[in-house]
């Protein structure tokens, strides 16, 4: 009886649960063994592994985000440790890291276009100095930069929460010790920190490995990574098959990262 | 060894905020001795052991170390090392690797700091626990650890900031011993700080007694004990019956209506002073017999004594300890010999108070 009750007070999370993230798995799982004409196949899979286009689109990936995820790291790790120096101010300057995280992704996307485009702010600021003007838009570069500005907040708040919860006597007993500046962040404070660092390092390296909106707004209309190739396969050429493929190879590298990263507790 | 200055303040003043935490702190300490800084919580104790070890910079003063100015030498220069309050264990490192971490920085080869790091465990029997987390100790094992892991620098001289505040009531005693034992084998300066006078009395050779971030009062225990300089030390310092009184000439103190022969003067005739009298100074014996009459209010039995509180007929409280049980509501006498008060003057400075007491005693 009591587990009938229980039931039916947890069902609606069963229930949302079971509709928007099982099935939706599930049904990538199966059109990913589906080719054009719904008969079964081994293809998509096969052609993902065989074709050099799409291992150096996951190469591509894999880079990309391995490098917004660095970059994102050591930027963030100084702000995260002088905002937490802030000891009476410190809880306001942390809502305006949060602050961006509110505006929609496509606003601020399309911000970085009147910044970087041919006749934007920066080109116009160049030029005013009479340094030219020059390509951004439609750069790595640029799709980098903006990939990185959009994700920092989720690198930056777990680091801070785990600088704040170091007990500073620790620092002064390895000063007391004998250990310089340099010793001290890399054998202490770096260690102490990286639960923070871990959780950041998950939240950004994970979605840049699929990111496409920036990559197609930003980074211009080239086909480069598993993100635009999966919206290409849905939206352009009507591969669900292939475009599933991807999801799933793509949904297996997060476990695998996810599994890499855990607290090893 | 003994009797060599390791380390001298001058001066030490601290002003944070506004707000002066240490004033004109000035104190040596010679080699190879335990001292302690004994005083109240927020007095500055911990402050001044931050400025020797480095964390604090005095805002005007000077510190030295074996007669070198060592204010701008950083604390990993300095070769003192400080146990901390809280211990300030590294959690991301296990026993063994938080007593070696030092030796890693200076990059000695494993083979010695496998040696040095088990000899000095030997020496604090943790030997057996070097691969134990340092969150799954005890609070007297992580003292030790903390010890460990200074002495294993072979420092000149520890700082010890409350270490025994933390732990239980016996096992805090047996600390007490084992500290005392070590610094005496090790023969290296210990600065041990607390705020238990019981503590303070046991361990040291000599103490410094702080309050508002001044030193009132230094001194081996038994001096503090005897003669307090104040009101604030004899009470802070021992139980005691602090009663206002005049010092009718020297060797001569009035209170409760009464003169009494004392062993204090230098004082001016008919000076409004205070007395002290410990409360095992007192006997009781018959009204006939006693200095002094006083009614008995309650006692309690502690052990080995009991502690009596009466009031005289002006009204100030006794504290008097007794082997011998008395009725509650008993009229009874009190008895002391003249070495058994101490007059203390108000306002008195120590340097006037060394003077003074220089200019009768032997
Ligand atoms: N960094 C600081 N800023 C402001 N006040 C401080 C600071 N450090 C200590 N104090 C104040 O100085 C006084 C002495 O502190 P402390 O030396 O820690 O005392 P103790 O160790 O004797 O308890 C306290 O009143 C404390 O509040
Ligand atoms: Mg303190």
């Amino acid at each position: 009886m009591a587990k009938f009750k229980h039931f039916l007070v947890a069902a609606p999370y069963y229930l949302w649960i079971g509709l928007f993230v099982i099935l939706p798995i599930g049904l990538i799982f199966i059109y990913s063994f589906h080719d054009l004409n719904g008969h079964f196949t081994l293809n998509n899979y096969l052609n993902f592994f065989k074709n050099q286009t799409y291992l150096l689109m996951a190469f591509n990936s894999l880079c990309f985000a391995i490098i917004i995820t660095f970059i994102s790291l050591i930027v963030a790790y100084p702000i995260a440790w002088i905002i937490s120096k802030f000891q009476n101010s410190r809880d306001f300057l942390i809502l305006l890291v949060i602050m961006p995280m509110w505006i929609n992704l496509l606003l601020k996307t399309y911000a970085f276009i009147g910044i970087f485009s041919r006749n934007g702010t920066l080109n116009n600021l160049l030029a005013s100095l009479g340094l030219g003007r020059h390509q951004f838009l439609f750069t790595d570069i640029a799709f980098i930069l903006v990939a990185v500005y959009d994700q920092l907040p989720f690198m930056i708040l777990p680091i801070y929460n785990s600088v704040i919860t170091i007990n500073h006597s620790l620092i002064n007993a390895s000063f007391d010790l004998g250990a310089s500046k340099t010793q001290t962040f890399w054998r202490i404070i770096v260690p102490l920190t990286l639960p923070g660092i871990k959780s950041g390092v998950q939240a950004i390296f994970i979605p840049s490995l699929s990111l496409f909106m920036i990559t197609r707004l930003i980074g211009g209309n080239r086909v480069i990574t598993l993100g635009t190739a999966i919206e290409e396969h849905f939206l352009s050429t009507m591969n669900w098959g292939m475009g599933s493929t991807i999801g799933v190879i793509l949904i297996i590298a997060m476990i695998l990262i996810m599994l890499l990263t855990k607290e090893s507790k | 060894m003994t009797g060599k200055t390791i380390v001298e303040l001058k001066n030490i003043n601290v002003i944070i905020d506004d707000l002066q935490i240490l004033k004109n702190i000035s104190f040596e300490l010679e080699t190879g001795k335990f001292y302690t800084m004994l005083g109240p919580s927020g007095s500055g104790k911990t402050t001044i052991l931050k400025v020797i070890a480095g964390f604090s910079q005095p805002t005007s003063g000077e510190v030295f170390f074996n007669g070198k100015k060592i204010n701008q030498l950083p604390p990993n220069k300095r070769k003192i090392n400080t146990i901390f309050q809280d211990y300030a264990l590294f959690p991301n490192l296990n026993l063994f690797e938080n007593v070696a971490f030092g030796l890693r920085l200076q990059h000695k080869h494993n083979s010695e700091i496998s040696d040095r790091v088990s000899q000095i465990l030997d020496l604090v029997q943790l030997n057996g626990l070097e691969k134990r987390s340092v969150e799954e100790l005890s609070g007297g094992q992580r003292q030790r650890v903390a010890i460990a892991r200074s002495l294993v620098l072979n420092p000149k001289m520890l700082l010890l900031d409350e270490p025994l505040s933390a732990l239980d009531a016996k096992l805090r005693k047996k600390m007490q011993y084992e500290l005392r034992n070590l610094q005496q084998r090790l023969g290296i300066t210990f600065l041990f700080i607390t705020h238990d006078q019981e503590e303070a009395l046991a361990m040291s050779d000599f103490i410094f007694v702080i309050n508002n971030g001044e030193i009132l009062q230094s001194g081996t225990p038994v001096d503090i004990y005897d003669e307090p300089i104040n009101h604030f030390v004899a009470d802070f310092i021992g139980q005691s019956n602090i009663i206002d009184g005049t010092m009718v000439r020297d060797f001569v103190v009035k209170f409760v209506g009464k003169t009494f022969e004392c062993s204090d003067a230098g004082m001016r005739h008919n000076e409004p002073v205070e007395v002290v009298l410990r409360p095992e100074d007192l006997d009781i014996t018959e009204v006939k017999k006693g200095k002094l009459t006083v009614k008995v209010k309650s006692q309690i039995f502690r052990g080995d004594y009991y502690e009596i509180i009466a009031y005289d007929e002006d009204h100030n409280k006794w504290l008097i300890q007794s082997t011998n049980p008395v009725k509650d509501g008993a009229i009874v006498g009190i008895n002391f010999d003249p070495e058994d008060i101490h007059v203390m003057r108000f306002g008195e400075k120590e340097q006037e108070f060394d003077a003074r007491l220089e200019t009768y005693e032997d």
